[in-house]
């Protein structure tokens, strides 16, 4: 694969001892990268297809190291790209072959864990797992749940505003934030929000969630922590068609369930991961969903009864609720396990995550279909059914020539028809490099404009993560250009009182 | 009297600002004019009222989805989503109470313009949380979008939170797509009698800290106890923790609440009729109202702040103000937001206030003052230098040229 990336600016590559003699002296010791070998690890996030090697990488352990590596950064022009555990599945986190790597990983401290205000207070490098990890003796938890929790930080859930199955219910990266210490590309440090709740000015905490390190690099997070529901079931019901699955889940929450969680599976995904974990999902349907409910006994057991009187309004053929915790873990497990399972039957593939509004799936199922026959290339669909997030995914077989360039169209096609049917580019993965040659399908140029001229209020030189999620760069002063035709009265028309 | 214009459409809006900046003029950003009261008073040249641009543009319940232009009547759609058993979930005040107006509710786009959120805003988030699409025109006289109709969208960066809560300051939003939920079947509500508010905070923090699922805490003292225009509940100091949900969900919770709570003190329980009264007293701010019924003590024109700071503060932050001034107080969000009524004065006692959030954190906004004070003090929370010059880098992206609402929130922006 191949993306355009802003030119390397030569001048910096020839200073490039001098800079990594500088970085040192800011990070002592093992802090700084700069053998080729050892800067080998880096050179790729979870969207493997595009490589690149830093000019050098950066580990700084304190915030004010990561206030004196920006100010020099921003001083000297060099670019810097930020990076947790480089988990992202759209390349948020490619280096550049002029930039600076800021690694964020030895930020893994847990500074403070209320309980009384329900809220832990992390450094970036923390797991998004080891927070839940951190407070689950008291019986509490942190609700995103990305499906790489184990690996990925809350320094790149922030970035990324990531979700996971349960958002529906609880809510993306955002809306469990409460405040973030963070350091402008100036190498100025601002903190926002705080152990309150919402913001007394702009909520900058609210735009820097999920713009992909381009604002500021943050370097302690504030994150609520929830109390752990007392218990949950889990429904698996199979349908003769996508349809039928579709209006069940409408049926759901038309009858005001918000399950914690709902799942839908295709009948490639169904059989793949059925033949992988032994699930014990039905092999004769063509859509699967899995509809999870928490909370207080009474609840979970009347929801479950309802939704199987739902099911079968809906012509489901099979209808299993689960009778133990083992049976509802396993009921996940085929769903958990579905990436890897279609990975067992395809030498690649390439997951996709447009949105759409939910009413459309059949429409986007049978449109997918017809393009999967076009371009010659299978797809299993996961989708998280309650919320109309998509997850195609695309086999093929990076050794065939021209397989992959193929499977980039497919999904890009994908992606447009998600626009199409009133959707979006991407649900939680975000845009990346992956999908930013896209953003025009979705967004005019003013509207691009606006987004790109925030990037200016946070980074003047535009040197913070440059190439990611937007198409065109453009400089700050013609962004903030203003073209009034003085002395005109548009629209004089307007009724005036 | 400034130049009153009003948009027909978008597209007139657009014209309106374009025209305001080729004659230099600044524009009041109105609605129904419900919260007009609250920031700096800033005299602008015209006004721009949106109260025209009304109607719902998409309704999906099934998608928990609505659309609507920035003037619709919040009261419109609140009824249009109850036909579906849907609600808001964030649970917008009503400012005609405090304000003593008959604006009513308001818009669509100034709730979310003001990012204003009830009691549930501790379990379903705030307004913000719910705002998932917005069409808007800049100060720079230039129609743009963000976000989507859908509820999981990474697409670009989240415009959206930077509108909520910006006062009209930044753009003119013309169309709105928000995030609806299922109405709760049924709800009641646990009141504990006679706590000291140390003691109503703890017991707060137990309920939150427990697997209820409380969607409303709050603590009056005895002397806005009486204020509540649920009669039977007055009587002493009450602390009143609300669960909503499905009838056998609400029961189960509402045995486990009990036995959690049974610790602090007398307790009793409301139907669903006097929950739901006594919550929109509590969203609404009616104990501070500035016309009705009103006991000598609480005449109208005190000064009213608004007070967001971590729960477990909340007793120390109203102890170092009820030491200093005559000042009645309330306790929503389990304690983390205090609504304190002052006896007027030169500065509303802002010194005193900003002086106790700088010891237990948080933000304070003056919410109603005579113009004359709002005009001499800083109503929204003074910034850092740092979080300012940002603040005033991001209005100037929007809006360079200060035309709409300027000096609405700070001098400046």
């Amino acid at each position: 694969m191949s993306v355009a990336m802003p030119l390397p600016d030569q001048t910096v590559l020839a200073r490039r001892e001098r800079i990594v003699a500088a970085l040192r002296d800011i990070v002592p010791g093992e802090g700084v990268i700069a053998a080729e070998r050892e800067m080998r690890p880096y050179e790729t996030d979870g969207l493997t297809a595009y490589r690149q090697l830093p000019m050098v990488v950066v580990l700084p352990e304190t915030t004010q190291q990561v206030s004196r590596i920006l100010a020099f950064c921003h001083a000297e022009g060099i670019k810097v790209v930020p990076r947790g555990a480089g988990t992202s599945l759209s390349g948020g986190a490619l280096p550049l072959s002029d930039g600076v790597l800021l690694g964020m990983a030895k930020f893994n401290r847990i500074r403070e864990i209320d309980f009384a205000n329900r809220l832990a207070v992390v450094e970036p490098g923390v797991t998004n797992l080891a927070v839940t990890q951190a407070v689950e003796h008291a019986g509490f938890y942190y609700a995103p749940d990305p499906s790489s929790q184990i690996a990925c930080t809350i320094g790149g859930n922030v970035a990324e505003n990531s979700g996971g199955v349960h958002c529906l219910k609880y809510g993306m990266t955002t809306n469990n934030l409460l405040g973030c210490e963070l350091v402008l590309m100036t190498g100025e440090v601002v903190r926002l929000g705080g152990k309150h709740l919402d913001a007394g000015g702009y909520d900058l905490l609210g735009v820097v969630t999920g713009s992909v390190g381009l604002l500021g690099v943050v370097t302690e997070i504030t994150v609520r922590i929830l109390k752990k529901p007392d218990g949950a079931r889990a429904v698996l019901i199979g349908f003769a068609s996508s349809e039928d699955a579709g209006q069940c889940v409408g049926k759901v929450i038309g009858a005001g369930i918000i399950p914690a969680g709902m799942e839908m599976m295709d009948r490639p995904a169904i059989r793949a991961a059925e033949e992988f974990v032994h699930a014990g999902y039905p092999l004769d349907v063509d859509a699967l969903l899995i509809v999870e409910v928490d909370g207080p006994r009474a609840e979970v057991d009347h929801l479950i009864m309802r939704l199987e009187v739902i099911a079968h309004s809906c012509r489901a053929v099979t209808c299993r609720a689960s009778r133990s915790e083992e049976e509802r873990l396993l009921f996940w497990a085929g769903r958990k396990a579905a990436f890897p399972a279609v990975g067992r039957i395809s030498p690649d593939y390439y997951c996709m995550d447009g949105t759409i509004p939910r009413a459309r799936l059949p429409q986007v199922l049978k449109r997918m279909r017809e393009l999967s026959e076009t371009y010659g290339l299978a797809v299993a669909n996961v989708f998280h059914a309650g919320d109309g997030n998509l997850h195609p995914l695309i086999l093929y077989d990076a050794n065939r020539p021209g397989e992959l360039e193929r499977t980039e169209k497919f999904g890009a096609d994908i992606l447009r028809l998600c626009v199409e049917v009133g959707g979006v580019l991407t649900g939680e993965h975000g845009v990346g490099v992956e999908k930013r040659d896209l953003m025009p399908v979705m967004f005019s140029e003013a509207d691009l404009n606006q987004q790109q001229r925030i990037k200016c209020a946070f980074d003047d030189k535009g040197l913070l993560n440059p190439g990611k999620v937007f198409p065109t760069l453009h400089r700050c002063a013609e962004l903030g250009r203003m073209h009034v035709h003085a002395g005109r009265v548009a629209f004089p028309d307007i009724p005036r009182f | 009297m400034s130049d009153t214009l009003r948009p027909r459409d978008a597209k007139d809006v657009e014209a309106a600002v374009q025209s305001a900046l080729a004659e230099g003029k600044t524009m009041e950003i109105v609605g129904h004019g419900s919260k007009r009261a609250i920031g700096r008073p800033a005299q602008s040249d015209l006004t721009l009222d949106l109260s025209t641009l009304s109607g719902v543009t998409l309704y999906e319940p099934q998608e928990l989805v609505l659309s609507a232009k920035a003037g619709t009547p919040l009261a419109e759609i609140e009824a249009l989503l109850a036909a579906k058993d849907q609600q808001l979930a964030f649970e917008p005040m009503n400012c005609a109470a405090i304000f003593g107006g008959a604006a009513g509710p308001g818009t669509i786009g100034g709730a979310l313009a003001a990012n204003v959120s009830g009691p549930r805003r501790i379990k379903s988030g705030a307004a913000r949380d719910h705002f998932l699409g917005v069409c808007a025109v800049s100060g720079r006289g230039e129609t743009f979008k963000s976000g989507g109709r859908v509820v999981k969208n990474v697409t670009g960066y989240d415009l959206c939170k930077l509108m909520a809560g910006s006062w009209g300051t930044l753009a003119v939003m013309t169309e709105l797509t928000i995030k609806v939920l299922p109405r709760p079947e049924t709800e009641q509500t646990l009141l504990i009698r006679g706590l000291e508010p140390g003691q109503a905070i703890t017991a707060m923090t137990a309920a939150m800290g427990s697997s209820c699922d409380v969607s409303g805490a709050a603590h009056l003292p005895a002397e806005v106890a009486v204020r509540v225009p649920a009669g039977e509940i007055a009587g002493g100091a009450i602390t009143a923790l609300r669960l909503e949900g499905f009838s056998p969900s609400v029961a189960e919770r509402m045995r486990m609440l009990e036995a959690l709570m049974r610790p602090f003190g007398e307790l009793a329980s409301t139907d669903e009729t006097i929950s739901r009264r006594f919550w929109a007293a509590i969203r609404d701010v009616a104990p501070f109202a500035a016309e009705g019924p009103a006991p000598p003590a609480l005449e109208d024109e005190r000064a009213l702040w608004r007070v967001s700071t971590a729960p477990s503060r909340g007793a120390e932050f109203a102890a170092i103000i009820a030491n200093a001034a005559h000042v009645h107080i309330f306790y929503d969000w389990a304690g983390g937001l205090i609504w304190l009524a002052l006896d007027p004065s030169h500065d509303a006692g802002a010194a005193l206030i900003r002086g106790a959030v700088a010891a237990t954190g948080g933000h304070a906004t003056l919410i109603r003052a005579p113009p004359s004070v709002r005009a001499a003090i800083e109503v929204f929370p003074p910034q850092d230098p740092s979080v300012a010059a940002l603040t005033k880098r991001v209005k100037d992206s929007f809006d360079p040229r200060g035309v709409l609402n300027p000096g609405r929130m700070w001098a400046g922006v």
